[in-house]
């Protein structure tokens, strides 16, 4: 019964598992360098060494950015926190549009010697939702989401919600 | 082209329409008049949803204007990776089967899917400037799509690079196959490791993170997308074989 399509369609297959094992292997080996940014968890657990750098990810804590200008570049001083630990973080420079309290961030630096991080430069990581302002707003007025506190309510509650005209 | 001669012997279940796909006669004999259709349908598709999306939809309370990208952009990344699947089918059909017109899509599925590989990277990195503030970033996101696109570029190289060309759809199906573990890497990507590309929106289980009017146009454009890479590649299928059937006939004409 072993026909050439059939010894090759094992071959294949077995050469497919295998395969994948070895990546999938390989892939859970690496994971922690393929992790883009180190959570403040992370960070405050075990910091890395003053000077050298890497990304810290996490979100901006609400009543924690404070802005100073010194001519004309402006210093942000903000702590990026994931519910469970918070670092502090300084940057000098113009931060993207999406940079607000509640946002996700990714700030690339190195931990400064007062123990506060120092970034080079700051992304805004942008969530999966997206609305229209009206509902962003309704939502807000019905007390369901202050943006500054995390992300949306489950979606289900407003993806087909109705919003009055001129709310 | 049909090794199987003796009825009955190792077919598979699935061996009956395989086997009646894979006649290139009989694809082009269901092609040949699909084909204006499906170009037309596509077409259709792909301005309603982009009009819709760029007109009409409101905009992002966060984003703004700029989320508008997406009506182009998300399509684009379905169609890469569907593509891409197709073209690991095709190779597997290819290696075990040896279907001669699953050699003929190999050839054909690699540049389209090419494209739309492109387009979507492209796209993705003018919103990021804006949004992230980077145009291109090394998460596992970007990087495994990225891998996705050199895959193609590999293939549509590895593929015509022999003289014997059953030795370069042999070679290239291996590749197709074996790349074909990047794309759960890519689907999976935003949930196995911090990525800063943002996670799905779209779910089909649960409820989807995007209002409804947003989510139509996004729909119609997808649909749109996957009926023009069916029509590229089933246009391109349909010459290729027109263009063997006149070398052959050349060929007959000249060795009389």
């Amino acid at each position: 019964m072993r026909t050439p399509k059939k010894r090759r369609l094992y071959l294949v297959l077995a050469c497919g598992l295998c395969f994948s094992a070895a990546v999938g292997l390989s892939l859970a080996a690496f994971s922690t360098s393929l992790t883009y940014f180190l959570s403040p968890r992370q960070v405050v657990a075990k910091a890395p060494a003053v000077g050298q750098s890497f990304r810290l990810g996490g979100v901006v804590e609400a009543g924690s950015v404070l802005t100073t200008l010194a001519g004309e570049t402006p210093t942000t001083h903000f702590a990026v926190t994931d519910g469970r630990a918070a670092v502090n973080v300084t940057y000098t420079g113009v931060l993207p549009d999406l940079f607000r309290e509640g946002q996700g961030v990714v700030a690339i630096g190195s931990m400064g010697p007062g123990g506060s991080f120092v970034a080079d430069e700051v992304l805004a990581k942008h969530g999966a939702a997206y609305m229209p302002k009206d509902v962003e707003q309704s939502l807000k007025q019905a007390g369901k989401w202050d943006p500054k506190f995390g992300p949306p309510p489950d979606a289900s509650s407003w993806n087909t919600m109705t919003v009055k005209a001129g709310s | 082209m049909n090794e199987d001669v003796l009825p009955g012997v190792g077919r598979l279940k699935t061996g009956g329409w395989l086997h009646y796909l894979a006649n290139p006669a009989r694809f082009l004999r269901v092609a040949t008049p699909a084909l204006p259709w499906l170009a037309a349908v596509s077409l259709l598709l792909c301005v309603v949803g982009i009009v819709w999306g760029y007109a009409i939809a409101p905009a992002d309370w966060e984003q703004g204007d700029a989320a508008r990208i997406m009506y182009v952009h998300v399509p684009a990344a379905w169609v890469a990776m569907a593509g891409y699947a197709a073209l690991a089918v095709v190779s597997l059909l290819s290696i075990v089967w040896r279907h001669p017109l699953a050699d003929i899509a190999a050839e054909e599925i690699g540049p389209v899917g090419a494209g739309f590989t492109a387009v979507c990277l492209v796209s993705g990195s003018l919103w990021g400037k804006p949004m992230w503030g980077a145009y291109w970033v090394w998460d596992a996101r970007l990087t495994s799509v990225l891998i996705l696109f050199f895959l193609y570029l590999g293939h549509v190289a590895l593929i015509r690079a022999f003289d014997n060309k059953a030795h370069g759809y042999r070679a290239a199906a291996i590749l197709a196959l074996a790349g074909a573990v990047n794309l759960p890497i890519i689907v999976f990507s935003v949930q196995w490791w911090n990525t800063l590309h943002q996670g799905n929106t779209i779910s089909i289980s649960g409820g989807s993170k995007i209002y409804i009017t947003m989510l139509y146009p996004l729909l119609i454009s997808t649909l749109g997308f996957y009926l023009a890479f069916i029509t590229m590649v089933v246009a391109r299928v349909s010459a290729a074989i027109y263009e063997r059937k006149t070398a052959s006939a050349l060929l007959a004409v000249a060795e009389r």
